[in-house]
């Protein structure tokens, strides 16, 4: 088993990088992850795409799409694709400590 | 074995059906979703799923198409195509795939181009104003493959 060390603590992660338990999880990794891939500092916005994922998540059961961030998240598409440049849905799941998005949309 | 990544494509919708009009959207969506650039080229009767009046009100074709398993003589029913319509848009919605007219607000916003044929436009009378407002331009195919230039091309 693959695993990572973040900001002081070891988890367990798949072979793309995602953590394998949402629950490993907290802000100051979210914070080393993103630096990892190139999203610098986070902003306030990128946290209120985090935590909608993540209590999405934990409600439904599943990773929010990209449309669902925009019409129950209250994330425009626009503004995902600026903060998660390269792949927002992968990305954001990736920092938000959620597995691979496995869906089409 | 590291394969060269693709980085962008370009995908002509010419079919106006639904189920002519999906995969092109979704494909063409699952690009900008991996980072890869994306063109939308609607043609023929695929500049439906971009015009007004029509985006909202795609059908599924339920003759001649033995996938359906529907006799065709059944999918000449009236009201038939309307049913396997509504069938066809509830799965999606399970699945969290939009109607067309949203979806092509998603791939527009997420920064795909879209474009109109030109050479359909002029056949069918057409002009920008028949367009959703995502539609960026009316262009002709040399104009496309401008566009196109150093991606892939995808017919559907």
């Amino acid at each position: 088993m693959a695993t990572k060390t973040y900001a002081g603590k070891t988890v367990e992660v798949d072979d793309e990088g995602f953590l394998k338990n949402m629950d490993d999880w907290n802000e100051d990794i979210a914070k080393e992850i993103a630096g990892e891939i190139g999203l610098g500092e986070l902003t306030e916005m990128h946290w209120k795409v985090i935590n909608f994922m993540r209590n999405d998540f934990k409600e439904k059961g599943q990773i929010p799409t990209i449309r669902r961030m925009k019409n129950a998240g209250g994330v425009p598409t626009k503004d995902l694709y600026d903060l998660f440049p390269g792949g927002p849905a992968k990305k954001a799941a990736l920092v938000a400590g959620l597995g691979k998005p496995q869906g089409c949309v | 074995m590291a394969e060269k990544k693709i980085e962008k494509v370009s995908i002509v919708i010419s079919k106006g059906s639904l189920e002519g009009v999906y995969p092109g959207l979704i494909m063409a969506n699952g690009a900008r979703m991996e980072g890869i650039e994306a063109n939308l080229f609607f043609t023929f009767f695929g500049l439906e799923a971009i015009m007004k009046k029509r985006m909202k009100k795609l059908k599924v074709a339920t003759v001649g198409n033995p996938a359906m398993h529907i006799p065709s003589l059944l999918g000449i029913i009236p009201g038939m195509s309307a049913f396997a319509t509504s069938q066809m848009k509830k799965e999606m919605e399970k699945l969290d795939i939009p109607p067309v007219d949203e979806f092509i607000e998603m791939i527009h916003d997420a920064g795909a181009n879209i474009y109109a044929c030109k050479a359909t436009v002029d056949m069918f009378h057409l002009s920008m104003d028949d367009f959703c407002e995502q539609t960026d331009a009316i262009i002709n195919v040399g104009k496309f493959y401008e566009v196109a230039a150093g991606g892939e091309i995808i017919f559907t």
